[in-house]
């Protein structure tokens, strides 16, 4: 049998999507549904004078109006501390526009649009700091008065790495931005609750049903195995699925109280305001390197803003930047900090990479520097600092392993694809012919951290753990069912899966289903966040398939009268070993299986758990090429070519790791040309559509050139790394890197992101924008 | 996402639909495409009480030789305009710019007479029958007028039309064989034009408007001066500027959007 | 008001407040939610079908501008449960992952087709520029509709 480990199959769950069958969450339509929607606050920071519920439930068709006051004990959302909480519904004071104040619930969605409409709130505007430099002036307005200051986390500096820089020959400093971004999935928010006699069932639009069921339970006062919570199929994610909403815990509440299904449906405009977003650090760095290029001292300092509630991922996410800052280089003295601060504006969570992209980008935009100011080719300059291949496991500055990589493979194999010399030349001539656009090569050699993770670490980040879950379960046919405690939402499991479990089991790829997202049906699982579903629940499924062919082994043997050690699977067959006439197959292995009489002492059945905690992390990598042109008049970017050459380890299904790869480098793009979510000094959103905030089309991309590189990892048996946020981590300083060389001839050494024409055009003139 | 509530009713006739907005006044607004109304009231920003739908007029519908001038009914939507062989021939400014307004959806529901009236000074059309010197026809309770488009826009979302007006036909002069621009500076491809500009020379003479350069689309007058004057692409288009007040938004500064027109009308001058 | 229409071939009728959007006529009152909601802008497409043969973005057209026209729906798509050519090279070139955008996507892409037989990479791009996909970087949604166009068509 060729193996399924490896193959391009195309996807088992396509069809349903194709025919628009999908079930995601608006597409449930149960009977008597109610319909909710949010009255959101219109001011950054204000004290929440009266409510006035009376005109919205007037409006025909709305069966009720709530804000706080009409929950009794309403649990927060959470948040580092008691004064840091947020409310579920605001109580005295809304600290971003766009947090819910009131809800209305009607029969359908225009009746609730309507009465949302109708509620009126009395606001007393307070001073709102919308920035970073607004919550951290002397003076500035704080969000928690008890909490005293808008600083909520901080990690000073173990020390400040100053004898280090201090005696190296050179030293730069340097100030990043890497701005806010908007998960923005397709789909955006959704959650269904019917809270019957007995049983909740929730349906949500989320990446961890296991994780939700759990704090519902918690929340709501009500045992685990009385609620049922259901990730049907997800219209994308990327990390701010994975947040805890105000309507998680309103739908249930609301249809415990009205006694019918609600279901909540967040609009577009919502959802630029009201998903957590990402990124959103500005970097003080400091550099000390040698004439080289080697580099010899890193300090790195994060401010990063939190939004307006430090509830989610963001307080913590710095530390995954101070992690990584060093890259995939050998960096002998790293000395970083951070501190996490609130600011009027949408809270900030994880998004795709979730302080890993922003580690990667400084790091890679620090030796461009170096190049730049020691004249050494940017390329010399990253083969001089790479980790030497015979260096790993190798043991960073702070603490995790890397597992394993060859980073001057990944970059070799890279230049295989990139005609470096001929478009050196190319660019040198354009550089002299005025009608031409400019030319700029950019590289992104990068390092990122997948597989989460070592139960220890995801404690830190409050959840149960890192590991994850699976059972494979023979039918009598020989059929197979796994379920597996992830939950994707794009990613392909049930065809990832089935090809594991297909090379284990030597049952075909088409015989083999999978179910997950159901708390009903699905054994305790963590969920699919932090490229985690390949490596950890593929290693799951691996081992609870084994367990499962033991069984069979056991059953075959007795079938066969030989001992079960003495057998071989052979396509699909169990043979004895030396006498391969003598076997039995599946089909027959299945069907006995649940016959005791055939059985002899064995227990019938071939079902078997496996849950895996994963050793260490795993650090996917590569080497990226942009290739830009730039209009010289006008400053717009055009991409010409990308090139990626990803190391993910094994790569289960190559298909499917290319189209996430092309998926994060084109949200990295989007990064660095297009996309930012801005607020105006008042605190005013100001990207409230996808009308202003650019999610680029087909029109703006380049069709993505992908090589590969393996360098397996010893984290699973697998020996693949994972590969979902590796694209969002390369691409935003491959598209910088080339803009400023495009524009080096002009003394352009730095651009912020986006680069947008304005920016860029700026740059070549010596201003900034 | 939910447009408020309002009553609608379809116009059988230009008469009807005329009649109608004497009946409601400022509470109605005409409906054609509905691709720049319809935005606006989905986020509530639009909110007419009434909503009077004329896009079943297929009389309005044409694009017709109409001797030494092409007749464009109201309610030609863009798609016809991008595929019109008679534009092609006669008026290929307009055939290319239609070709790029919002994207392949937008233009199979909105139509020229609905994107002239909305008189959205970011929108590319109307700076395309500006450049043509094109010529507007209104119906109203009192009969027919025309009215020309130097005239046509008066302001942002403002045109001349009055409120019991309905804009039944547009009229752009043949140039067959004369040279033309036309191009929009975006960042996406479906995005608005940060700044825009329509060029059509006209024997001795160019008409150059600008998209996105103040409240209404407007004419580069003192460029149009300096080429009749003998002025190259260069020295022009420094002018193109002049007599503008344009935005800053997200996309774009005053400054920058100066720049731009000035570069886009010097590129557009050299391909006249 | 009392409007009839065509969709996927069957008559309907409903009776609909003049404000009522045609993609939550299909969804809420139809049952057809293959069509999707993804914006409130008209940027993102999802909500793609065909009117009267040519693609519009369903939230942008009032129900009752579909009077008497003949919709299209991604349930109109496959023929007796088979996938179409272009539904089928979609999964061969992997061009969907959450599958979101997806029918708008194909309608979308039928439309195109239909308009510009022989497009170029290029074409497909710009053809494509109205409907936004967060998943994929477009790449497997450019070769299917390359691939179908040069098949011969989309259906």
């Amino acid at each position: 049998m060729t193996s399924m480990v490896g193959a391009a199959v195309v996807r088992k769950e396509d069809p349903n999507f194709l025919m628009g069958r999908g079930t995601y969450v608006d597409n449930l339509q149960l009977p008597g549904t109610l319909h909710m929607a949010f009255v959101r606050s219109v001011e950054p920071h204000a004290r929440l004078g009266g409510i006035d519920l009376t005109r919205a439930r007037l409006v025909p068709g709305v069966v009720g109006a709530f804000a706080a006051a009409d929950f009794p004990s309403l649990p927060s959302l959470g948040g580092p501390s008691p004064a840091l909480e947020r409310p579920t519904l605001a109580t005295d004071t809304v600290r971003f526009v766009g947090e819910p104040v009131a809800v209305v619930v009607a029969r359908d969605r225009y009746a609730a649009a309507d009465g949302a409409a109708a509620v009126r709130v009395d606001y007393e505007p307070l001073p709102a700091v919308p920035s970073l430099q607004a919550a951290l002036a002397e003076g500035a307005a704080i969000l928690f008065p008890e909490a005293g200051s808008n600083v909520v986390n901080e990690m000073p500096m173990a020390d400040d790495a100053e004898a280090e820089l201090g005696a190296a020959p050179h030293r730069l400093p340097l100030r990043l931005v890497n701005q806010r971004l908007a998960a923005a999935p397709m789909e955006p928010m959704a959650v269904a609750a019917d809270w019957g006699p007995s049983t909740l069932t929730v349906w949500a639009s989320c990446q961890a049903p296991h994780g939700v069921r759990n704090r519902l339970s918690a929340l709501l006062g009500k045992p685990s195995h009385e609620i049922r919570v259901i990730a049907p199929d997800v219209g994308g994610g990327f990390g701010a699925k994975a947040s805890w909403y105000p309507e998680l815990l309103l739908a249930p509440l609301l249809s415990r109280r009205l006694g019918r299904p609600v279901t909540y449906v967040e609009s577009r405009s919502e959802n630029l305001v009201a998903m957590t977003q990402g990124r959103d650090q500005v970097q003080d760095i400091e550099v000390g390197f040698d004439d080289d290029g080697r580099i010899l001292a890193l300090k790195v300092m994060v401010t990063q803003d939190v939004g307006g509630y430090p509830y989610g991922d963001a307080p913590g996410l710095p530390f995954l930047t101070m992690i990584m800052a060093a890259g995939c280089y050998r960096v002998p003295k790293v000395a970083a900090g951070f501190r996490a601060v609130v600011t009027n504006t949408t809270p900030v969570s994880a998004y795709r990479g979730a302080g890993r992209p922003e580690g990667s980008y400084l790091i890679e935009r620090v030796v461009e520097l170096i190049a730049d100011e020691t004249g050494v080719d940017p390329l010399e300059v990253r083969r001089r600092n790479f980790i030497p291949f015979d260096a790993f496991p190798y043991p960073t500055h702070l603490g995790p392993v890397y597992d394993s990589g060859d980073y001057q493979a990944s970059l070799a194999k890279l230049m295989e694809m990139v005609d470096y010399d001929s478009l050196r030349r190319e660019q040198a001539g354009r550089r002299d012919d005025g009608s031409a656009p400019l030319l700029g090569i950019g590289f992104s050699t990068f390092v990122e951290l997948g597989g989460v993770g070592p139960s220890a670490l995801m404690e830190g980040f409050g959840g149960l753990g890192g590991w994850e879950s699976a059972r494979a379960r023979v039918n009598p046919d020989g059929s197979v069912v796994l379920l597996v405690g992830t939950s994707p939402h794009g990613q392909g499991h049930e065809t990832m899966f089935s090809q594991i479990a297909a090379d284990v089991l030597q049952v075909p790829f088409e015989r083999i289903s999978v179910l997950h997202g159901d708390t009903a049906t699905v054994q305790e699982g963590i969920g699919t966040f932090g490229s985690r579903s390949t490596p950890v629940g593929g290693e799951a499924v691996k081992r609870a398939s084994l367990r499962a062919r033991e069984k069979a082994a056991q059953i075959a043997a007795h079938i066969l009268e030989a001992a079960p050690e003495d057998l071989d699977m052979v396509d699909g067959r169990f043979v004895v070993r030396g006498s391969p006439d003598r076997g039995v197959d599946w089909a027959e292995v299945a069907n006995k299986a649940y016959r005791p009489t055939q059985l002899g002492d064995i227990e019938a059945g071939i079902e078997a758990a496996a849950t895996f905690e994963p050793p260490n992390l795993t650090f996917p990598s590569g080497a990226h090429c942009c290739v830009v042109e730039v209009d010289r008049e006008t400053g717009k970017v055009g991409i010409r070519r990308y090139v990626a050459v990803d190391d993910c380890g094994v790569l289960v299904n190559p298909l499917m790791a290319e189209g996430q790869i092309m998926g994060g480098v084109t949200q990295g793009i989007a990064q660095a040309l297009y996309e930012k979510v801005t607020y105006d000094g008042g605190g005013q959103p100001l990207t409230t559509t996808l009308a202003e905030y650019l999610v680029p089309s087909a029109a703006e991309l380049p069709r993505f050139e992908m090589g590969h590189t393996v360098t397996p990892t010893p984290s699973n048996s697998l020996g693949a790394k994972g590969i979902g946020e590796s694209g969002a981590t390369a691409a935003p300083q491959a598209v910088v890197n080339a803009v400023v060389d495009a524009l080096s001839h002009l003394g352009v050494r730095d651009l912020e992101m986006p680069l947008t024409p304005e920016r860029v055009w700026r740059a070549m003139q010596g201003g900034a924008r | 996402m939910i447009p408020a509530p309002f009553d609608y009713v379809r116009a059988g006739s230009v008469d009807e639909a005329v009649s109608l907005l004497g009946r409601h006044g400022e509470d109605a607004k005409l409906l054609a495409g509905g691709h720049s109304l319809l935005p606006l009231m989905k986020l509530r920003v639009a909110a007419p009480a009434v909503l009077i739908d004329v896009g079943r007029l297929a009389e309005l519908r044409y694009v017709r030789d109409a001797g030494d001038q092409v007749a464009i009914g109201a309610m030609t939507r863009h798609r016809d305009l991008e595929t019109s062989e008679l534009l092609g021939r006669e008026v290929p400014l307009l055939r290319h710019a239609a070709a790029q307004v919002g994207d392949p959806q937008v233009r199979h529901r909105g139509t020229l007479g609905g994107s002239l009236a909305h008189a959205d000074p970011a929108a590319d059309l109307p700076a395309v029958i500006l450049a043509l010197d094109g010529t507007m026809v209104a119906q109203g309770p009192g009969g027919r007028r025309t009215i020309p488009a130097s005239e046509f826009f008066r302001s942002i979302f403002e045109s001349a039309l009055a409120p019991d007006e309905v804009l039944t036909e547009v009229r752009v002069p043949k140039v067959p064989g004369q040279r033309w621009a036309f191009s929009k500076f975006n960042q996406r491809a479906q995005d608005w034009a940060i700044v825009g500009v329509a060029a059509q020379r006209r024997d001795g003479d160019v008409g150059v408007a600008l998209v996105h350069m103040g409240q209404t689309p407007l004419r580069a007058a003192e460029t149009e001066a300096a080429v009749r004057q003998g002025a190259g692409p260069a020295d022009a288009s420094a002018l193109a500027d002049r007599g503008t007040d344009p935005p800053g938004d997200l996309s774009a500064s005053p400054e920058y959007r100066r720049h731009l027109a000035r570069v886009l009308v010097r590129r557009a001058l050299e391909r006249l | 008001m009392r409007i009839s229409l065509t969709v996927n071939g069957v008559r309907e009728e409903a009776e609909v407040e003049p404000r009522l959007l045609l993609v939550h006529l299909l969804r809420d009152r139809l049952g057809l939610t293959g069509t999707s909601v993804g914006c409130d802008s008209t940027s993102c497409g999802a909500c793609t079908v065909l009117l009267d043969g040519e693609s519009v973005k369903s939230c942008t057209v009032l129900a009752v501008q579909a009077e008497a026209a003949e919709v299209v729906t991604i349930e109109g798509v496959a023929a007796d449960g088979e996938l179409s050519p272009l539904q089928a090279a979609f999964q061969k070139h992997h061009a969907l992952q959450c599958g979101y955008c997806t029918p708008g996507m194909i309608m979308a892409a039928t439309s195109l087709l239909k308009e510009r037989p022989d497009p170029t990479e290029e074409d497909v791009r710009r053809g494509l520029e109205g409907n936004l996909c967060r998943c994929t970087g477009y790449r497997g949604i450019v070769d299917a509709v390359l691939e179908v166009a040069s098949e011969g068509g989309a259906r």
